[in-house]
This record gives structure tokens, C-alpha cells and sequence, in this order.
């Protein structure tokens, strides 16, 4: 199979994932672009980045369109994002390791599992 | 008081995009499991986050040329329109079933980051890996 038809079906996976749920298409892209298109490790979280911005502003075009924007509670999520995504830059970048993966996969489950039932 | 739980539900989801995984997989159940926000306004929420964020990420990986940019014409276009069905179906679905649609996704979500395996040595520079997204 050529390159282009691989980007194509990896793109089509992750934007609709991103526009469906709000979240998840770095998730998705990161390890497909390292995988299926031999992106360097390095490379693929910038790389991603660079793909689900365009993406997320034409979802969020059509999440306006529907009128659900809670402008308040953007504000307050934002600023506090901001700060901790400065502090995990710094912080994370000593103590990173995989068992702190593990445990915010074992967080995520627990959240999945409240949402399901 | 519910601005200083937004506040520190941002905080936590900034913090936990340093390690590589996406904020939103803390964002949005937060707000759906502890402030009960509706499901489409907690995902739009996270959307409208991470344009600010992320803007900011990409200026200083273009000046680091961190972008693999021969691999983003096909993963673009046809990522679009995935983003456009998406999100149009999204705002059409019913509340609870889209979330409990994403609670399966974050349940997929949450296998590969606690079943994964750290690539060993190699040629890749891990340390440089994941640190500077939002």
C-alpha cells in the first residue's frame, strides 16, 4: 500500500475520533505517525500537533454552530491549563517514567468505566 | 467557588499533557463526572483549550523544525474532513449516549497507556519526546 493511501486512512481515524470526542487524535497520531509512516519519535508529537490544530478549528466551528459554549468555564479551564502545562513542561520532564503512565491509565479506566454505567 | 475547580481541573490537565498524554483524557471526564457538564460542552470545552495552547506549542516547534512536514498533506486533508463528520455527528447525538460513547474510547485510551512498552535504546532521542505539547 503507498504512503499517501496510509496518511490518508490515519488521518480520517484521527480527525474523526477529534471531532467526535473532543479529544483524541494526538493519541492516535503520535504512534501511527512513528509506526505506519516511520516519523521519528522526536518528530511525531510536534508533527501531530501540527495536524490536529487545523483539524480542531473546523470542529469547533460546528460545535459553535450548535450554541454550546460555556465561554465562563473555558476561561477558568484555560488559564489553569496554561499554568500546569508550563509546570509539566518543567516538571515531567525529570520525572517522567512509566509507571506514572500506568497509573493515570488505571485514573482514565476508572473515568471510563463512571462514564459507561 | 466552582471557578477555582476549573481552574485546578485546567491545572491538572495542562500538567498531565507535559507527559505526552492528551489533556483531554482528564479534561473532559472532570468536568462530566465533577462539575456535570453536559458531554458536548465538556468536549467543546477541550477543543477550545487547546487552540490557545497548542498555537503557542507549534510557533517554537516550527522555529526548532521539529515538523515532519513531507508527511502532513494527506493526513491533513482527509484528517479535515474526518474533523468536519465528526463533529457534526457529535452535536446531533444525544448527551448521555455520546458520553458513554467516549467512555469506551477513553476505556481504549487507557489500555494502551497502561499496557504499553518503553522502547529501549535505539537511535530515537526519547528524552526529547512528548515534553514541550500541550
Amino acid at each position: 500500500m503507498g504512503k499517501k493511501f496510509i496518511s490518508s486512512i490515519v488521518g480520517l481515524v484521527a480527525g474523526a475520533a477529534n471531532g467526535l470526542f473532543g479529544s483524541g487524535g494526538g493519541t492516535i497520531l503520535v504512534p501511527a505517525l512513528e509506526k505506519c509512516l516511520g516519523v521519528e519519535t522526536h518528530k511525531a508529537h510536534a508533527t501531530a500537533l501540527a495536524v490536529v490544530l487545523p483539524l480542531t478549528l473546523v470542529s469547533v466551528f460546528f460545535y459553535l454552530g450548535k450554541g454550546q459554549t460555556p465561554w465562563g468555564t473555558i476561561l477558568w479551564v484555560s488559564s489553569g491549563g496554561v499554568l500546569g502545562g508550563f509546570i509539566g513542561s518543567r516538571l515531567l520532564n525529570k520525572i517522567t517514567a512509566p509507571w506514572l503512565h500506568k497509573i493515570f491509565g488505571i485514573f482514565m479506566a476508572a473515568a471510563a468505566i463512571k462514564m459507561i454505567f | 467557588m466552582a471557578w477555582f475547580l476549573y481552574v485546578l481541573i485546567g491545572l491538572a490537565s495542562g500538567v498531565i499533557s507535559g507527559m505526552g498524554i492528551g489533556g483531554g483524557a482528564i479534561l473532559i471526564p472532570a468536568l462530566s463526572i465533577f462539575c456535570g457538564m453536559e458531554q458536548q460542552a465538556a468536549q467543546n470545552t477541550n477543543l477550545m483549550y487547546f487552540i490557545p495552547t497548542a498555537a503557542v506549542a507549534l510557533i517554537s516547534h516550527v522555529k526548532q523544525g521539529n515538523i515532519e512536514k513531507r508527511s502532513l498533506p494527506p493526513v491533513i486533508i482527509l484528517g479535515l474532513a474526518g474533523a468536519a463528520a465528526g463533529a457534526f455527528a457529535a452535536v446531533r447525538m444525544d448527551g448521555s449516549l455520546l458520553k458513554k460513547c467516549f467512555g469506551y474510547f477513553l476505556l481504549a485510551m487507557s489500555a494502551y497507556e497502561i499496557f504499553r512498552r518503553e522502547k529501549k535504546g535505539g537511535t530515537q532521542n526519547r528524552k526529547n519526546e512528548g515534553m514541550r505539547n500541550a
